[in-house]
């Protein structure tokens, strides 16, 4: 290291302020390509068969369960009177939610040139779509004949035609949700080019060069296409940004628009929003910690990485603890007997149980990654993001089924009980996730390749393992 | 392989990315129009050493989000308050607030979309078949070498000239390739 620096005429990095290197051992570009399409070209191990198996028989579970409830009626769920809103759109937050990781590190981390998001990316858009798919099927679900779901989008039909009525946020989140699944799955395939072209270059038989020759549209790598490339990358990071933003914002306002006493907030769209990358980040540990370790991706993933998402754990839990105590103050500065009321329910009510499992798991809990200890202890990183998702599902469930169970009238109370086709039909949405996300890491490069090499020292043309020379003109 | 066989043009082989950024760096200055460079993965600085002018994919997805917002406003107003008015809380027909989420995510959709499809218009992708990707050492372009190719439809095209100016530049093997 210091001969390097001396021949760059540069002052060497203190040891202490030196950053870890975003690629462990020097790892050379070739080798980055072998070990990540590796995992796509080997045998299929025996563990991705013990977790694809079961993952598919819970997949299939929630087909039958949609069967049974579209079959039979939204009666088979718990919703009823007065909580008309269950675990079905609790489920449908949650998921959609964790998926704004995925689009927190592929866009608004590129914009920020962290570079670290490359090793991550991929992954995480790909648990973001697969996530999105899951909350997809709550609300179609939900609104009881499946059949006309076509209604909510603008198709001519044949009774007028009847329009959709875009006064109400319902409408909007039909817009967000359906753009916001169409540019995840364009700004994931986009980055997935390059790759394809080197699964491609690799393919040892007909088929496998065919299929990923025909996705990889004939990349070359040429510099005038990546040139073209590189700026609409960019343009869709751009895009994707506000997307993100605007998706939970406006999840939030299918709530704040409506008069129900704890929903009726304006902090709720930062605060949403805070909540879903929380919730995300808290995911994207759960599936990165056991993968790297069994796919032998340390190199990539490296610690360092793991440490500065336990920090965005940290600093967004941080936000929605400020959000849940700000709702507090408010509900008590407003004066507003209902909404005191709603709140104080909340903490010592009937489902007193969910909020402080809620506060425990999004406030207390996530505190303890301001040691450095615990962020490097990855079995304890671990429990801790089972438990932000934990939280963060409870969250969901204090501001709906709390909210919903006593509203202004004591005479409309109830008590709300999940059935367990809700339950299982839950659990289903786990199988179809993991399905999918399985056959993601079987069949795709699980790191964007290219973009890990361009972050190599090895790949910077002034830097001397990319081979500049002491005293060149540059 | 048929005797007929057209040459594509020259290919040479570099190592690293500093090498074929300066290599890149001769061939502009050369004057060459129809070349280009190959790489594993974007070289930063290396539009510059080619020569090269900001990509325009820019332009189409500024079309394409101008569109989309168009399009929402002008939706909702003519479904909202012209052919289905329907009276709702006693709110306006038509207002471009309660018309703005779904306008904006529409100008984000075919924004999106503007800038992939401009990118892959400008690119000319799809493309299944290209001379280069028959070329047997190009398949290591995904994987760690770099490619600097001069085609023959240039119109200084010379192979003696060219072979002298890559040699130059550090390029161990320069290989023809066939059309």
């Amino acid at each position: 290291m210091a001969q390097i620096a001396s021949n760059l005429k540069i002052h060497p990095v203190p040891v202490e302020l030196e950053r870890p290197a975003l690629i462990q051992n020097q790892r050379n570009v070739g080798w980055i390509s072998d070990r990540v399409a590796e995992i796509v070209e080997g045998k299929t191990p025996t563990w991705w068969w013990c977790a694809f198996v079961p993952s598919f028989l819970a997949m299939t579970m929630l087909l039958a369960m949609m069967t049974y409830q579209i079959s039979t009626g939204v009666g088979v769920w718990g919703n009823n009177h007065p909580v008309a809103w269950g675990w079905d759109i609790i489920n449908f937050v949650w998921w959609i939610g964790i998926g704004h990781a995925g689009t927190l590190i592929s866009a608004i981390l590129f914009l920020l040139r962290q570079r670290w998001r490359t090793a991550v990316n991929r992954a995480a858009e790909a648990m973001t779509i697969f996530a999105v798919m899951c909350a997809g099927i709550y609300p179609a679900m939900h609104v009881g004949r499946v059949w006309f779901d076509w209604w909510l989008f603008p198709f001519p039909n044949a009774n007028g035609p009847i329009w959709p009525q875009f006064r109400s946020p319902l409408m909007w989140d039909v817009f967000a949700v359906s753009t916001y699944f169409t540019v995840s799955v364009l700004f994931w395939y986009v980055g997935l080019v390059p790759d394809l072209a080197v699964l491609r270059d690799r393919a040892k038989t007909k088929v496998r060069k065919f299929i990923y020759g025909f996705f990889a549209l004939g990349w070359t790598g040429a510099n005038r296409h990546w040139s073209n490339y590189e700026k609409a990358y960019l343009i869709l990071a751009g895009l994707s940004t506000p997307l993100v933003l605007s998706v939970h914002s406006i999840v939030s306002l299918d709530f704040a628009v409506s008069q129900v006493p704890g929903w009726h907030t304006t902090i709720f769209p930062p605060y949403f929003v805070a909540g879903a990358v929380f919730s995300g980040f808290g995911m994207v540990l759960t599936l990165l910690i056991p993968l790297r370790k069994i796919l032998k991706l340390e190199d990539l993933i490296t610690m360092r990485h793991i440490e500065l998402i336990c920090k965005v754990t940290l600093a967004t839990g941080s936000i929605v603890g400020y959000a849940y105590g700000m709702e507090v103050f408010i509900a008590w500065y407003s004066g507003n007997p209902y909404e005191r009321f709603a709140f104080l329910n909340r903490a010592v009510g009937p489902y007193w149980w969910g909020y402080w499992t809620m506060i425990i798991c999004n406030v207390v809990i996530p505190q303890l990654f301001w040691f450095k200890k615990i962020r490097n202890n990855l079995f304890i990183v671990f429990i801790m993001s089972i438990f932000v998702n934990i939280g963060m599902w409870f969250e969901r469930f204090v501001i709906i089924v709390i909210s919903l169970h006593r509203e202004f009238l004591p005479g409309n109370w109830g008590y709300y009980r999940p059935t367990i086709v809700d339950i299982l039909t839950y659990i289903g949405t786990f199988g179809l996730f993991f399905t999918f996300f399985l056959l993601f890491l079987r069949f795709l490069p699980m790191i964007a390749i290219s973009e890990v090499k361009g972050v190599a020292v090895q790949a910077d043309p002034h830097h001397p393992l990319g081979g500049a020379k002491a005293g060149g003109h540059h | 392989m048929a005797e007929t066989a057209k040459t594509y043009g020259l290919i040479a082989e570099f190592e690293t990315p500093a090498d074929t950024m300066h290599a890149a760096e001769r061939v502009r200055d050369a004057g060459y129009q129809k070349w280009d460079v190959f790489s594993p993965f974007p070289i930063h600085g290396m539009d510059k050493a080619m020569g090269m002018k900001n990509s325009k994919v820019g332009w189409f997805s500024f079309l394409g989000g101008a569109t989309g917002y168009t399009t929402g406003m002008l939706m909702i107003w003519f479904m909202n308050a012209i052919d289905y008015p329907l009276v709702v809380g006693g709110k306006p027909m038509f207002s471009p607030f309660g018309a703005f989420p779904v306008a904006y995510e529409m100008t984000i959709l075919l924004g999106a979309f503007g800038a992939i499809l401009g990118m892959m218009f400008l690119n000319r992708l799809p493309r299944l078949h290209h001379p280069l990707l028959k070329h047997g050492r190009f398949s290591l372009v995904t994987h760690d070498r770099f490619f600097v190719v001069i085609e023959t439809s240039d119109p200084k095209y010379s192979e003696l000239e060219i072979r002298k100016l890559l040699e130059a530049a550090g390029s161990k093997r320069i290989e023809v390739v066939e059309e």
